[in-house]
């Protein structure tokens, strides 16, 4: 089984933002991976190990499409676990998304993977359409905004609980596949892979780098291909043209009870 | 002449409210391409539900309906071979909907499969090629414009009014489309039941955070919920500590809300937060911290541990009711 992994750099989401003339501007920004991918190597790690044994299910391979020289998130996966890293190397904030996903698409198939993770969404673009597409593009199944999820080794298939709108929905896709997870696949619970006990519970979250994680990532092997190695014929069908702050709320008040509360809200707000 | 697209979902035979935004939104774009609206309407035998909606016409041109047995239960997979299938038989160059978890899933599919871009949650339609949409949790708007034969959108309930009815249309049947759902098994849609209306509806809303502590404790909030007619909704710490259902979550990964009145309680207002609530009329908070960045964000800020708060802010609704 070979897992493969799609991985962001985003601009760190704490820091606040610098409007420039056509979008936001991040020539000062510190990078920091995001976090649902965190959660998405998690997820493929989780399947990938056997708790309380030595055996490995699966090959974790981490792909970024960034500079080739802004790795650090790329490394940052391999101190996690992830066995080895792939790069294209392009600025992704001057792709389309047409063309991001045809690069994840023409690497798993160069790579014949047997299952794509992904984030359900990037925290600063927030498209929440690139796994969607490369399923698509590879005429795979797709199960998206995943909150659990279950490896059916013998059946070849994964078992999957949705976070949809108006509950959970369970959802059988046979590999290959695609994956795009949500917030709740790192509770402790969550990822099931057959062969590590069904009572392990995981720790809350996507795990720390040990040191001697971070002192093998260095040894890791990580290829650098450029959109041309992989065939696809770069298209430029979105152009940001210009960028706003949203409107501030105006200053709100202090109220120093409940009883002078529900009075504004009575007879000030007319809310009640 | 050029065609808007906008795809609804039905249930037991009804359109879902959830969609009324999404055809507002279409509307509004085929006003700027000089095109027209048709509503596509897709399931196993969606005919019934398409009769209902023609009723009430929506401004749309007309209903376009889809049938195929492999169309229900929902699958991102057979959706996008049968919206695909629907572009190239009627030419739409313009497709979308509301920005619900069905069209989220399915729309990127049938985009990928047209070689298509699609703008995901627009909030506003500033040109017949320029879309407005927020992004980095909501602190910022862009403006995308987007150079392609076939586009999508999804649209952001909130920002868009529901669809008013309007004159009847006719409904037409498009031929039935080959969809493959690529061996996948749907199990079913645990549903979350709940009497109070939907959390993206409401007029009112009342979230609850981790200083709720636990599950049993969201109860004093629900009585709070049910005396103002809202919906309940939690922050992520709360959600994910299974104090209430996934699916109550506002936020940039959950609900996005704007209703008259938002109460946030114990939620100490962290972007990821504020980005799914911001929009709301009038905002209260009602945290024991005073510098609970919540407050940065309320028009009325009342320090107060909840235990102290609900009860008597319940207590107070109540005497005013019947005074
Ligand atoms: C990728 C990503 C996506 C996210 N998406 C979302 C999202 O969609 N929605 C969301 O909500 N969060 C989201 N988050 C999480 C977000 O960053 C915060 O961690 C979360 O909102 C915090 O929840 P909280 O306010 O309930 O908890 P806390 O931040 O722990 O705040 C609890 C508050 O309760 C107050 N309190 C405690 N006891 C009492 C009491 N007795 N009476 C009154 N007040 C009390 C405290 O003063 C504190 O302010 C996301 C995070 C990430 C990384
Ligand atoms: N430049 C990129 N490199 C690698 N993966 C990406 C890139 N952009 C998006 N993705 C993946 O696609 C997911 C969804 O992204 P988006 O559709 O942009 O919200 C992310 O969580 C990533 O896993």
């Amino acid at each position: 089984m070979k897992i493969l992994v799609t991985v962001k750099r985003i601009p760190d989401p704490d820091e606040s933002l610098k409007f420039g003339a056509t979008g936001l501007d991040y020539s000062a920004s510190k990078w920091v991976p995001n976090a649902f991918d965190e959660y998405a190597v998690e997820t493929a790690l989780r399947l990938a190990e056997v708790v309380g044994g030595t055996q490995r299910l699966a090959e974790v391979v981490v792909l970024s499409i960034c500079p080739e020289n802004q790795r650090q998130h790329v490394t940052q996966f391999l101190a996690m676990g992830a066995d080895r890293g792939i790069i294209v190397d392009a600025d992704p904030d001057k792709l389309d998304t047409i063309s991001v996903s045809k690069l994840i698409a023409a690497v798993f198939k160069k790579e014949a993977c047997d299952l794509l993770i992904s984030g359900k969404l990037t925290q600063d673009n927030e498209g929440n359409q690139v796994p969607q597409r490369v399923a698509a593009l590879l005429g795979l199944p797709q199960a998206c905004f995943a909150a659990a999820v279950e490896w059916d080794q013998t059946g070849r298939a994964l078992n999957v609980s949705r976070e949809v709108d108006d509950g959970v929905e369970t959802k059988r896709i046979p590999l290959p596949g695609v994956l795009s997870v949500d917030l709740r696949i790192v509770l402790p619970r969550s990822v099931r892979n057959g062969s590590t006990p069904a009572t392990h519970a995981y720790n809350e979250g996507p795990r720390l780098a040990s040191l001697k994680g971070i002192t093998m990532a260095k040894r890791k092997p990580v290829a650098v291909l450029k959109p041309a190695d992989l065939g696809v014929a770069i298209t430029a069908t979105e152009q940001n043209v210009a960028v706003t702050a949203p409107p501030k709320r105006k200053a709100g008040q202090k109220v120093k009870s409940v009883e002078e509360l529900v009075e504004k809200l009575a007879k000030e707000a007319k809310v009640l | 002449m050029s065609k808007v697209l906008v795809i609804l979902e039905v249930a037991a035979g009804k359109l879902r409210p959830h969609c009324l935004p999404g055809i507002t939104a279409g509307a509004e774009i085929a006003a700027k391409i000089g095109g027209q609206l048709q509503l596509l309407v897709l399931g196993a035998d969606p005919s019934q539900a398409a009769q209902a909606i023609a009723q009430a016409g929506y401004g749309a041109a007309g209903v376009l309906t889809l049938a195929a047995a492999g169309l229900e239960p929902f699958t991102a997979e057979a959706w996008g071979d049968a919206i695909v299938h629907a572009v190239k038989t009627t030419g739409a160059t313009v497709i979308g909907g509301s920005a619900s978890s069905t069209l989220r899933d399915a729309l990127p599919r049938a985009a990928a499969l047209l070689d298509a871009p699609l703008v995901s949650d627009i909030v506003q339609v500033k040109s017949a090629t320029t879309f407005t949409r927020p992004v980095s949790a909501g602190r910022a708007l862009l403006d995308v414009q987007v150079n392609a034969p076939i586009v999508f959108f999804t649209a952001r309930g909130t920002e868009f009014e529901p669809a008013q009815p309007g004159a009847a249309v006719d409904v037409s049947p498009l031929p039935a489309p080959t969809v493959d759902v690529r061996g996948v098994q749907v199990k079913g849609v645990q549903k979350t039941e709940s009497s109070r209306p939907a959390l993206t509806e409401a007029k009112v809303v009342v979230s609850g955070g981790r200083g709720m502590k636990e599950g049993a404790n969201f109860r004093i909030l629900e009585q709070l919920t049910d005396l103002l007619g809202g919906a309940l909704g939690a922050s992520r710490a709360a959600t994910d500590a299974g104090m209430v259902p996934a699916d109550l979550q506002v936020g940039q990964t959950g609900k996005i809300v704007a209703p008259e009145l938002y109460i946030a309680v114990a939620v100490s207002g962290a972007i990821q937060h504020l980005a799914g609530m911001k929009g709301s009329k009038v905002i209260v908070a009602i945290n024991k911290d005073e510098e609970a960045p919540i407050f940065q964000v309320a028009d009325y800020s009342l320090v107060a541990k909840w235990e102290d708060a609900i009860p008597r802010l319940i207590e107070l609704i109540k005497a005013r009711r019947s005074a």
